[in-house]
This record gives structure tokens, C-alpha cells and sequence, in this order.
């Protein structure tokens, strides 16, 4: 078995998390062993596989942790490999430690030393795992990647016309012969406070931040329907609903991480402008968002003098 | 499907063409026979005995090979004189996942001399994880006057070179099927090699080439072939460009879209939707690459009719799902991005009662941070609303015991049931017990199990229910799974049906493969990788069958004493004659 990726989030960003610029460092891929000593909370742990020779079990899995930590490149070993271009953690294989993996549970059973990174998207993976054939994962899973590293993106826009492996992995960047114009998907990852699954949003499907402040709160602020397995019907009615998260009226707002790894307001600046340079968003407390932007503190006094 | 591998062993010596047998009834007979297509059916019809063999080999025109080194293409042409199709698969399976190196085989190019010499008359080459380069297309085009049908899956080693030299000689091209390869795709311009002249097409599939093709030339093609049923475009035809293809299309019946995101005006949207409507006669839809909400409604009229709906390159969200599948009553099979996520599952459970086949792919496999897709509750609400569900690949980040029990006491018919918990070694979430009972549960219920893969945590004891149950079962997947050898032992001494065994990364060691000594000669295949096999074992296995071929494939830098990679099947035209360094025949 090889080793996996453990994220732990859970409701209440609390202490945990710090200052912003934290944050966006802590946001990082690595990897966890198994009887690394961690809080004995109930915590969502969400594993992936790891291109190690040494495994673990992956840990209990609940819903709804009670505190949220992303464990940074200081808990464990990285093992990332060389390849690995799209995360942004700066988390280098160097500090791989052989102990961690010796203590790995192999409960597999298997002997092998870190295989070589899949051929799909550079970050760490067992080779062959999961199954999926190498035309789908060239075709799917860079995607998203695609606009979260900016060298990918340049280079994506320089070989448009090649057809190099990385032509033939992205989605949506290509020409087409006739007149229409043809829309590239722009997906960001969307993360709220204290809700543990994060989402993803396709940019590009929304022309404005109100198109996209409605996307998020459909996605985030409405009751998710729960599986019933008699006669159960999809709930397409969708409820219509001024827009909260960015006229300060709501307990969150929505901010997002820029180029430079800034944490900013959305909405300050016009809709393209933004498009081009967001990496990712936050719906954030806006308890928490202070220093953010000295318009976010005005809110804040107006929305403290509001009734609850 | 079955080959007649293990009937070529038995005669092959004593094979003449020229004794064709003298009297009428053979003729007869053969005329009968000519009508059997099922390979099953033609193997027990070769062993009654001596005449029925001949009549049969005499009336046979489709020959099916699952392992192209399990027989020399001589032995095939000798036994066979009359074949006018060939299907032939190469690779092991797990090649699709890079566990192969580059260059390990599969070659068509020396069928292809054999054929051209015995089958001048050769219409259709099917080809799965083969390789086949451009001078064996060239080849191909030019020793076959006749050739009507090229599909190639799985394959490299090719160009668009090569295509385009089949469609400018292949004057009967009435198929040209090419999915998911690793083609190089140096541009579109093979498509305009097609002759003016040329009417034949009736299957056209290029949905996974990158390059633009020249739109005009491909318009003209489908207008001008009459008789197509199939098309199937790439990403670089717009939604405007399929509309004009579509109206000079009508009589298709299986559509692959290309992009489906572009920016219409409404007359350009009403213009689709009116020619969607006549398109009375498509039952199988696919491509819908970047389909959005907004131009979905589009295809209403033709859900109506469909039975195979393929969105797995169409990442939709749930609404959007469900708001399509409700007009989809007749859907037989759906393959979808697990962006749908359970609820676009529910959807799937309360619209398509008549549901036999669902295939869940991740849209995200390698997620770092944010975990969505689909989970039990999703499987379970199909299984719910889909009584008829009988074919399941499911890739999803959790599952439990109770969840899968659940799916198949809904629905016991599973034939195929392929489950990738895609975390290794996962345990059910919930109880944080191995997944055995699961499993356990599935061959236990599903009487009509022919393939099973496993995943998740799992013991020896899972292997052990496999063994006891998985009566009919013929092709097994198992990755980071089980305790010891027991568990292997199991399954090769449990199920008597057994054909393929593909297994990799498992505590399975020497004492396991040993285990199966008297059964590989039945299976097609054995696949072993980075469990604990050694050389001595492989080499005690080839000692004592020798009429498997035993081949080891060694990694650099691994120790002299492992077997890294072990593939076994077996063989009547011998050991590999065209084996690469890396691959050892012991």
C-alpha cells in the first residue's frame, strides 16, 4: 500500500487556521503516516494515494469534524515527487524521512519503493491507481489544474497549436475552424468556512459577480436534499434569493486569493480584471476577515448595528 | 466472448488444408454451421468430432483472439482458410494504466503478412491494446482490396498519417472506429484524403482525436455516405457545425457531439433544436464535451429514443443531470462524471427504471484538497430506482459494508461489478472494518458474477467468499488487497470459470502462484505485479507447465531475486520469439 494524503478540516476555522498569508501556505499536499500523533478529535480525513512504498491505513472517516487544521509540510514527510509542478507547496521531497515510512502499516503487503509519478498531471501518485485508462485522465483531470498554476497556463496558451502531451491535456483550449467563439472553462476551487467539502466553480460560466455570488450561495447556503431511497425526487425548484455575499448582509463574505497570494475582497475590482487573476476562493466569516480590505471593516460596523 | 484458443491445441499437428473431407454432408453441415456466430457455440461444435471440426473450420469467417501470443497467425490461417474478420487483443489489461512498459509487443504487423498471403479477402481487423504502426496502415490498405472495417482501441504506435492513408485507398471503408489510442495526432488533414467518390462510410468515430479537420471536407463525407449510422466527432466540431452535419444526417443512429459549449444566437439554437427533432433514429448519444445547462434542453427530443447516453467527458452538475435524464425514460446505459454527484444519482434512480449498465468516472482523480464526487448513498439510490442494473463501474472515495449489501439485495443480476474505492486500502468509512463482508455480499447474491473488481481494505477472507461463491465468475481485478497466500489460493482453486486474473500490489507470494497449477492452462491470463513473487517461483512454475509461457518483466534497480512483474498465459505457438530485453521468458 502507499502512503496517502490526509487533510483534516472540520467546522470552525478558530485559531487553527491564523492569518491569510497562513493559510495559503498551509494549503499544501503532503503526506501523512499512520500513527503520526494527532488530537483524537472526530475529524474528516480524506485520503489519496501516494506514490510510496511504505502504506498506511487510512483512519475513520466522519463527517462534521469540529475543528479545522490543514497539516502543513511541518507534520510530515513530503514525498512529492520531482514532478510535481502544479501544487504550489514548496514542500521538496528532501525531506522525506525514512522512519515515517519504515512505521507505515503495509497492509497490502507490498514491498515496493516509491514508484514513479503517473503520467497524468505531475503530482504524486501510484503508478496505474486509480484505474482509469491514460486518454481519460489526459482528457479530465487537468482541467482544473490548468488554471490553478499560472506557468501552466502560459504554457498551455504557447503550444495551443501543437500537439504536444501538454495540447493534448488540456480541455477547452483549442481552435476551432468555424466562427463562434468557444468558451474555456475557468474552474477555481471554493472553500467555506465551516463546511468540510469544498467545491469547484467554473469562472467563465458566470459573467458577473452576481451571477457568481448566487452560483455560491446556491451551492453553499441552500439545504442539500438527503438521499431518500423511496420514491425520491430531485429538488429542481431552486429558490430565488438577493444576493448576501457581497452586500454584506450575510455572516460571510466571499474573498479570494490572488497571482500574488494576497487575500482580497471580491468585487472590488471589475469582473475580468478578477477572472484574470484569482487563484482561488474563500467564503469566509466576516468575523474573521478583518484587515482584509477597509471596506470589509465598514461592513462590518454596518452589519453589527443591524438587528440579527 | 470466448476464443478457440484451447481447440487449436489439439489438432494443430494434424491439420491439411486439402482434407477437406469428400462427401456431401459435410457441405451440408457447413452450410449450417456457416450460421453460428457465437464463438462458444463454434468451440463445442469443433470437438464432436473430426467432421463437425472441419465443417466448422471450413464455415468459420470471424475469428476472435483474446491473446495474440497465445497462437502464431500460421496456425490461425492453417486451421481457418475462410476468415474475412479478426479480432485480436494484445496487451495485458493493466497496460491501459502504464503498468506495461513501452515496446513490450503486441505487433500487428506480422497477422498482417500472414493475412495478406492466406486472407486476401480480409474485410474487418478489430484491435485492442495492439500496437500498429503506420507502415503496418499502409500495409494494411494495400493488401486488402476488399477491407471494409478498421477499429482500433486501446493501440499506439500510430499516426494520423496511417489514417490517412486508409481513407485514401480503402475504397470499401464502410468503418473507421479509432477510441482512446495513443495515436499521434499530427493534424486533421487525414480526413480530407477521403476520395470524392468515396460513398461507402457508415461508422465514423474520430471523437478522441485533438486536431481541427477541415469542416467542409467532413461535411461533404457525411453527405455525400448515405448509408452512415455511426458518427462520432471530435472537440473541434461547434455546435453550429454539428447542425449542418446532423441535416444531411438524419438516418444516424449513434451521435457523438462534439463541444457543446459554444455561444448561439437564438436562431442557431432553434435551428439545432429543430434538427435534433428529426433525428428520429439516434438511440446512442456521446461527446458533449463542456456541455452546459443552457444548450442541454437542445437534446430533449432525442432523449426520448435514447437507450446508451454518454456523458463521462461532460462534467454536469446535479441539476443539470437530472433535468436531462427526465427525458431519458428509455435508458439502458448511462455513463456519467461523478460531478453529478448522489443527487444527480437519485436522478438517475427515479428516471431510468429501465437501467441496466451505470459507469461513474471520477472527474478529479488526483483532487489534492477537495474531496466531492459521489459516495454510497449514490450507488444505493440507483440501485433503488434500477432493479435491472446489472453492469457497474463505480469510482468513488467511500463506501460501506451496508451500503454495497443494500445495492445487491436491490439488484441481484449483477453480472459485472466493478468497485474502485479510490483511496487503496480504505476501510468502510463508518465502521472503519475491511471491506470484506461487502464483496462477500456481491458474490453471494449476484449468482451471474462473470467480472468483479475489489478495492477498499480487504482480507483474505474477501478471497475466500470470492473462492466459495463466484461460481460463474471469469475475470478478476485485485489491487492492495488481501493478507497472505490463502487468499490467492482461494480464488484459483474456488472458481472453476475463471479466465482472467489480473493482480497487483498483494502479500501474494510463490506459495500463491503455485497454487493455480492446474488452472492456468484453462485461463487466458495471469497477471501479477509488485506482490512477493520471486524468480525461483516463476521458474518453478514454467518447470512444471510447460506449455505456459512464464514471463517476467524486470524493472531497473530492483533486486535480481524479485519478480516485478509477472504475466502468464498460456500458449500453443510457444515462447515469444519477439520479446524485448526487459521481458524474460522463463
Amino acid at each position: 500500500m502507499q502512503g496517502g494524503v490526509v487533510i483534516r478540516v472540520g467546522s470552525g476555522g478558530g485559531s487553527e487556521s491564523g492569518s491569510m498569508s497562513t493559510v495559503s501556505r498551509e494549503d499544501n499536499m503532503v503526506v501523512s503516516s499512520e500513527d503520526s500523533s494527532y488530537p483524537d478529535e472526530s475529524e474528516l480525513e480524506l485520503g489519496l494515494g501516494l506514490s510510496l512504498g511504505g502504506g498506511f491505513k487510512i483512519q475513520q472517516v466522519s463527517r462534521g469534524g469540529q475543528y479545522a487544521r490543514i497539516l502543513t509540510a511541518k507534520d510530515f514527510p513530503s514525498v512529492v515527487s520531482a514532478d510535481a509542478s502544479s501544487s504550489p507547496s514548496p514542500s521538496s521531497s528532501s525531506s522525506s524521512s525514512s522512519s515515517s515510512l519504515s512505521r507505515a502499516n503495509v497492509t497490502a503487503g507490498t514491498k515496493r519503493s516509491a514508484d514513479s509519478v503517473a503520467a497524468a498531471n505531475g503530482s504524486s501518485q501510484v503508478v496505474g491507481w486509480p484505474p482509469i485508462r491514460a486518454y481519460r485522465m489526459n482528457s479530465m483531470v487537468n482541467q482544473a489544474k490548468a488554471v490553478a498554476t499560472e506557468g501552466f497556463k502560459s504554457t498551455m496558451e504557447n503550444h495551443k497549436n501543437e500537439t504536444s502531451m501538454l495540447e493534448k491535456r488540456t480541455i477547452g483550449s483549442y481552435q476551432n475552424s468555424g466562427n463562434s467563439k468557444l468558451r474555456k472553462s475557468l474552474f477555481v476551487k471554493v472553500n467555506m468556512d465551516g463546511i468540510p467539502i469544498g467545491r469547484k466553480v467554473d469562472l467563465n460560466a458566470h459573467e458577473s459577480y452576481e451571477k457568481l455570488a448566487k452560483t455560491l450561495e446556491d451551492m453553499f447556503l441552500k439545504n442539500t436534499t438527503s438521499v431518500n431511497p423511496v420514491g425520491s425526487r430531485v429538488r429542481e425548484h431552486e429558490v430565488a434569493r438577493p444576493s448576501k455575499l457581497l452586500d454584506g448582509s450575510s455572516d460571510f463574505v466571499l474573498t479570494y486569493e490572488d497571482k500574488e497570494g494576497d487575500w482580497m475582497l471580491v468585487g472590488d475590482v471589475p469582473w475580468e480584471m478578477f477572472v484574470s487573476s484569482v487563484k482561488r476562493l474563500r467564503i469566509m466569516r466576516t468575523s474573521e476577515a478583518t484587515g482584509l480590505a477597509p471596506r470589509l471593516q465598514e461592513r462590518n460596523q454596518r452589519q453589527r448595528s443591524k438587528p440579527i | 466472448m470466448e476464443s478457440s484458443e484451447v481447440n487449436m491445441s489439439r489438432d494443430s499437428s494434424e491439420l491439411d488444408e486439402s482434407a477437406r473431407g469428400s462427401s456431401s454432408p459435410d457441405l451440408a453441415l457447413e452450410r449450417v454451421l456457416s450460421l453460428l456466430k457465437s464463438h462458444r457455440d463454434r468451440s463445442s461444435v469443433s470437438l464432436v468430432c473430426k467432421d463437425w471440426y472441419n465443417a466448422e473450420r471450413w464455415s468459420r469467417t470471424h475469428v476472435f483472439i483474446g491473446n495474440c501470443y497465445s497462437v502464431s497467425p500460421e496456425i490461425v490461417a492453417r486451421r481457418f482458410p475462410k476468415i474475412r474478420s479478426v479480432t485480436l487483443k494484445g496487451k495485458p489489461r493493466f497496460s491501459d494504466f502504464n503498468l506495461v512498459p513501452q515496446n513490450w509487443g503486441a505487433d500487428i504487423h506480422p497477422w498482417l503478412v500472414v493475412f495478406a498471403a492466406k486472407y486476401p479477402f480480409l474485410e474487418e481487423l478489430r484491435l485492442k491494446r495492439m500496437t500498429i504502426s503506420d507502415e503496418s496502415l499502409e500495409f494494411l490498405a494495400v493488401s486488402f482490396p476488399n477491407f471494409k472495417a478498421l477499429s482500433l482501441l486501446s493501440c499506439d504506435g500510430f499516426s494520423t498519417d496511417g489514417l490517412a492513408i486508409i481513407a485514401t485507398h480503402c475504397k470499401n471503408l464502410t468503418e473507421l472506429d479509432i477510441q482512446e489510442n495513443g495515436i499521434d495526432d499530427k493534424g486533421g488533414s487525414w480526413l480530407s484524403c477521403f476520395p470524392e467518390s468515396f460513398t461507402s462510410l457508415e461508422a465514423l468515430n474520430f471523437a478522441n482525436l485533438t486536431s481541427d479537420i477541415n469542416f467542409d471536407a467532413l461535411e461533404r463525407l457525411v453527405g455525400r455516405c448515405k448509408s452512415m449510422r455511426v458518427l462520432k466527432v471530435n472537440r473541434s466540431i461547434s455546435l453550429e457545425q454539428l447542425q449542418r452535419l446532423l441535416v444531411n444526417a438524419l438516418q444516424l443512429a449513434e451521435l457523438g457531439t462534439g463541444s457543446f459549449s459554444q455561444e448561439l444566437t437564438f436562431r442557431q439554437y432553434e435551428e439545432l433544436e429543430s434538427t435534433l427533432s428529426s433525428s428520429k433514429n439516434i438511440h446512442t448519444l456521446s461527446g458533449l464535451w463542456e456541455a452546459k445547462g443552457l444548450h442541454l434542453p437542445a437534446l430533449y427530443p432525442v432523449c426520448t429514443h435514447l437507450t446508451f447516453l454518454s456523458l463521462s467527458y461532460a462534467p454536469l452538475q446535479s441539476g443539470e443531470l437530472a433535468k436531462l435524464l427526465a427525458h431519458c425514460p428509455q435508458l439502458r446505459r448511462l455513463w456519467v462524471l461523478d460531478t453529478v454527484e448522489d443527487e444527480g444519482l437519485e436522478a438517475v434512480g427515479s428516471s431510468c427504471p429501465l437501467l441496466e449498465e451505470l459507469r461513474v468516472f471520477p472527474a478529479d482523480p488526483f483532487d489534492e484538497d477537495i474531496i466531492h464526487g459521489v459516495t454510497e448513498a449514490g450507488f444505493v439510490a440507483v440501485s433503488y430506482g434500477c432493479p435491472r442494473l446489472h453492469y457497474v463501474l463505480y469510482f468513488c472515495r467511500q463506501m460501506t459494508n451496508a451500503a454495497v449489501a443494500t445495492i445487491v439485495q436491490n439488484c441481484p443480476d449483477f453480472t459485472h461489478f466493478r468497485l474502485c474505492i479510490m483511496d487503496p486500502g480504505q476501510p468502510d468509512y463508518l465502521t472503519n472494518e475491511p471491506m470484506d463482508e461487502a464483496f462477500g455480499a456481491v458474490v453471494k447474491t449476484c449468482t451471474k458474477l462473470q467480472r468483479l473488481s475489489v478495492s477498499g481494505l480487504l482480507t483474505d477472507l474477501t478471497f475466500e467468499y470470492i473462492g466459495r461463491y463466484a461460481k460463474n465468475l471469469e475475470t478478476l481485478s485485485v489491487a492492495f488487497a488481501g493478507s497472505s497466500d490463502w487468499g490467492m489460493q482461494c480464488v484459483l482453486t474456488g472458481c472453476p470459470k475463471l479466465r482472467k486474473l489480473e493482480i497487483r500490489d498483494c502479500p501474494f507470494g510463490n506459495a500463491a502462484l503455485l497454487s493455480g497449477l492446474d488452472k492456468y492452462e484453462s485461463m487466458r491470463s495471469l497477471w501479477m505485479s509488485a506482490c512477493h513473487v520471486t524468480m525461483d517461483g516463476c521458474r518453478q512454475l514454467a518447470r512444471e507447465m510447460p506449455r505456459l509461457n512464464v514471463e517476467v518483466m524486470k524493472e531497473d534497480g530492483s533486486d535480481d531475486s524479485e519478480a516485478d512483474k509477472v504475466y502468464v498465459y498460456r500458449s500453443i505457438a510457444g515462447p515469444r520469439r519477439d520479446a524485448p530485453p526487459f521481458v524474460l521468458t522463463l
